[in-house]
């Protein structure tokens, strides 16, 4: 493939490029989808190409194509560069700039046991049907699913400061859902996580370890009673959350708002900005001293781990809040020279035909000391909520609300009664200070999220977290008009 | 604008001739009793700003062919977007070989078989061939709008052309091809924002100037906002945030898989007035207003659908598979692959009234420019949660008083379109759908947010 890079990197610089690279990328996937008793879906996609991104008079400049050709690379290139000026002609008072790294030449892979793409569609179709039909023990479980998909992507980055980095990342993901209906309430149950159940820098091993027959059942019969449990009270009150639905607050309430692009005000128009404005840096109290949170790129079967991001920058562990004070942010080189930093390696772009921009990689909330036993015998009164259902936050990342599966009162240091349409909402930075207790090592859990969007032309970035359940105090939930 | 004829000279579409013959190749190749395709592509450039510069500027070129091979009752659907023969006869191979795999899926009811379909005039030549110094000038238009106010300016300028060639074993042949252009923008003070958007198949029938004032002006009204307490209100909706609501009305409720599944609001409803007399909306893939579309991804001619009228639920929308379930026919709202039905050309009826009537008539309100990052909290309930943003408004006795902080609301969109009591008369682009602005006399607001 070299061959190409160059032509595409000579041709930058000949028509006045001060920078360019270039990503070939090829991915491969495979998927299986069951409902009610049947496969809905079986399919498996190749999509191949590659994007060209100058440098020129200052600005940027954008072209991709799916015919991987050497002319077609030299006229993708041309448009680039004619893009990059077209943008030069409303540009800022001054160049971009790139925080400088070391040119590398590498390869990188990421590890699995069991190929995903090797293992025979009727192992994952029984595995999917059997799981469907203990689902459907129960007759008031309407709709039963399960999934389980796998993609290959490989990925060449050539610049031309020198480096010319090859990458091939393998991802694996499934789980099952269970819908009950009567006529007038719906409730779902999935396992192990909603939104597709979870995925990791994996092989077929992670479907095995998820044990789905164990658990289809008790989904099935969760989601019928839940149709017919007590409404989750408004109240203000002491919540614990799972370590899954911990996942995505920490998704939308501090992975997001440590964008440095959003910060830049990058996606003001779409998505919005971010609360975390520099001078925080280093000094805001974002959360009280149990909240410890990183962004490590490192973790071997991270969803969001990578051995280079797609400006050629090392993956990286970094300290994002340490005991509660916010520290750094996912960044570009762009956006790091901004600060007079160096690139904290977060740039992903969702394949050949998008730009790569700011993503987050793995952002995880460090475990604490606590078991999950113990948080609730030391609660009074309070609620227990677990897994995703709903989820919404201000274009700052500031008022968010979150809705669950289901939830567990607590009472005098037990769960008691089943809680359906349970959720809570808060301001960022108040609820993560409300934290006085997270879950220890053998509580923390490391989950796979595959549909984050940001950007225009829409992107979705495969990130992870990791988190153990944790506490909160005085949190409001059962927010809105449930009769 | 031009017709759906004379593509095939455009560089970068493969023009209706070409999409066929791939078609005919495909299906001529594939072993299946039944045999689907779907191929679509085209250009597609984005122009992007913010704080009065551009910083992503991109294009694309790609097509993708879909395929679906069918033995009796088994199924396998394989795509690439490689369209050289061998890619074409590797992606045939494939469908087939997961097809063999596959066990007979009970619920297929067969595909549809060809109906002639109207073409409708989508495409804009002047639109495909934009370039980025046009939208880069453009850009400028806004930025000195917001310049001007001492402002910042950001948004997203997108113009390509898609085309679509939907093709089956049982003779479907359709084919479409359309532009789009999208402009939009968020001007910003250090206390405020304002928004505005336009969408056309035409990009000159958007004014970059226009959008730059709207925004600009109602920055320039949202400076240095004032909080008021969470709790039920009086609201105007303007458009764009009533089509977010709406969208999740159509598509929750009104496919007819998810009422045969039982996971709609109407469930045991049709039929029924369960909406305000006001309230009246429909799908229609061939009006133009819209972004007309003459068939779906089965090959489908699209039908109107009239899913409310003056507040009675009315008809839902079929793909092929759950008509023939329910010994219907197909309305032309199909996805590849037998995903479900799903309204895409949403359009709500209009009313008697300006944005200026609903002011006049609130004693205490809030006037809602958009929504965001709304989210379904519960399907059955219609119950949606989601922040207010750039232009947020306090009225009191019939005249806007103040700008205010965003807002949270937490309620059901059964409760906004069962209780609005007026309507705007124009009916603007918003989304992807066509619709006015609405007046309810009760939303339910849950926060508040510090901007």
């Amino acid at each position: 493939m070299k061959e190409f890079t160059d032509i595409a990197l000579e041709k930058a610089r000949t028509l006045g490029a001060t920078y360019a690279d270039i990503r070939i990328v090829t991915r491969k996937q495979e998927s299986v989808r069951t409902k009610n008793g049947n496969v809905d879906s079986m399919g498996s996609s190749v999509s191949r190409g590659f994007g060209v991104r100058v440098l020129c008079d200052g600005a940027w400049g954008f072209a991709s194509s799916s015919l991987l050709e050497s002319g077609e690379i030299n006229s993708i290139t041309e448009e680039a560069v004619s893009i990059a000026k077209a943008s030069a002609s409303v540009k800022r008072d001054k160049d971009v700039q790139l925080a400088p790294v070391e040119p590398v030449v590498d390869k990188w892979e990421s590890q699995f046991r069991i190929d995903p793409f090797e293992v025979k569609a009727e192992d994952k179709i029984s595995l999917l049907l059997e799981a469907d039909s203990l689902m459907r023990k129960n007759q008031q479980v309407r709709i039963a699913s399960g999934n389980i998909w796998c993609m290959k992507e490989d990925k060449i980055f050539a610049s031309t400061e020198g480096s010319y980095i090859e990458q091939v990342k393998t991802e694996t993901g499934g789980g099952i859902e269970a819908t009950a209906t009567d006529g007038r309430e719906m409730q779902r149950r999935s396992y192990p996580n909603s939104a597709g159940g979870d995925c990791a820098s994996s092989g077929y091993e992670l479907i095995l370890g998820m044990n789905l027959l164990d658990h289809a059942e008790r989904i099935g019969s969760e989601a019928v009673e839940l149709l017919s449990a007590k409404q989750c009270p408004a109240m203000e009150t002491t919540l614990i959350l799972d370590s899954s639905q911990l996942t995505l607050q920490i998704h939308e309430s501090c992975g997001h708002p440590i964008e440095l692009d959003r910060v830049f005000g990058q996606e003001a128009s779409y998505a919005g900005t971010s609360f975390l404005t520099p001078e925080k840096q280093g000094t805001f109290r974002y959360g009280s001293e149990k909240v410890n949170i990183v962004a490590d790129a490192t973790i071997p079967g991270g969803l969001g781990s990578f051995g280079y991001d797609d400006e050629g920058v090392p993956g990286q562990r970094i300290n994002v809040v340490e005991e509660g004070i916010f520290k750094n942010y996912l960044s570009s080189r762009e956006t790091a020279f901004e600060l007079g930093q160096s690139s904290t390696g977060a740039m992903r772009a969702d394949g050949w035909n998008r730009i790569p921009i700011i993503r987050m990689t793995n952002i995880n909330l460090e475990p604490g000391d606590w078991t999950l036993d113990e948080m609730i015998e030391d609660t009074d009164e309070g609620i227990y909520m677990e897994t995703n259902k709903s989820w919404s936050i201000d274009d700052r990342r500031l008022n968010f609300q979150f809705g669950t599966e289901v939830a567990y009162e607590i009472k005098d240091g037990s769960l008691g009664a089943m809680l359906k349409n349970p959720n809570y909402t808060g301001i960022t930075y108040e609820f993560w200070g409300s934290c006085d207790a997270v879950g220890n090592e053998d509580e923390w859990r490391l989950w796979g999220l595959n549909n984050c969007g940001k950007g225009e032309p829409g992107q979705v970035a495969h990130v992870g977290h990791g988190a153990a359940p944790a506490r909160f105090r005085n949190v409001k939930v059962g927010v809105g008009e449930w009769k | 604008m031009n017709s759906t004829r004379g593509k095939d000279q455009q560089k970068h579409l493969l023009g209706k001739e070409r999409m066929l013959e791939i078609a005919d190749k495909v299906i001529k190749e594939s072993p299946g009793d039944l045999t689907e395709v779907l191929i679509t592509g085209g250009p597609s450039r984005l122009t992007r700003f913010t704080e009065n510069y551009i910083h992503q500027n991109v294009a694309e070129v790609n097509h993708s062919i879909s395929v679906r091979v069918i033995f009796d009752k088994k199924i396998g659907t394989a795509s690439t977007n490689s369209l050289d023969d061998d890619s074409l006869k590797e992606v045939v191979q494939a469908a087939a070989e997961i097809a063999r795999l596959q066990r007979p899926n009970e619920e297929f009811e067969g595909i549809p078989d060809p109906e002639p379909y109207k073409e409708v005039p989508a495409f804009s030549d002047r639109t495909y061939n934009f370039s980025a110094m046009e939208r880069a000038n453009a850009v400028k238009e806004i930025i000195e709008q917001a310049k001007e106010r001492g402002y910042k300016a950001a948004g997203a300028f997108s113009t390509g052309g898609r085309e679509l060639c939907v093709a089956n074993s049982r003779g479907v042949r359709a084919y479409h091809a359309s532009t789009s252009a999208s402009l939009s923008t968020v001007v910003s003070s250090d206390t405020s924002s304002g928004y505005a958007e336009s969408r056309a198949i035409d990009v000159d029938e958007i004014s970059a100037a226009d959008l730059g004032r709207t925004a600009a002006e109602k920055c320039a009204m949202g400076e240095n906002p004032g909080v008021i307490e969470p709790g039920e209100y009086e609201v105007i909706l303007e458009p764009l945030a009533v089509a977010d609501m709406l969208m999740y009305l159509a598509a929750m409720g009104f496919s007819a898989q998810a009422v045969r599944e039982g996971r709609s609001f109407l469930v045991g409803k049709l039929g029924q007035k369960i909406f305000s007399d006001l309230f009246t909306m429909w799908d229609d893939g061939l009006d133009e207003r819209g972004f007309p579309m003459p068939f779906d991804l089965e090959g489908v001619p699209k039908q109107k659908v009239v899913m409310v009228e003056r507040g009675v639920a009315k008809e839902l929308v079929y793909d092929f598979k759950n008509a023939r379930k329910e010994g219907r026919k197909s309305t032309g709202h199909g996805t590849f692959g037998g995903w479900g039905p799903m309204p895409s050309n949403v359009f709500m009826a209009g009313g008697e009234h300006s944005l200026e009537d609903m002011i006049k008539n609130t004693r205490r309100g809030i006037l809602v420019t958009r929504f965001h990052y709304t989210n379904l909290a519960h399907p059955m309930k219609m119950l949606i949660t989601g922040m207010t943003r750039d232009g947020t408004f306090l009225i009191e006795d019939g005249e806007i008083v103040k700008p205010i902080k965003n807002l949270r609301f937490t309620e059901s969109a059964l409760r906004v379109f069962g209780t609005m009591d007026m309507l705007s008369k124009d009916m603007v682009r918003a989304g992807r759908s066509v619709v006015p602005a609405i007046r309810v006399p009760a939303f339910a607001f849950t926060g508040v947010t510090e901007f």
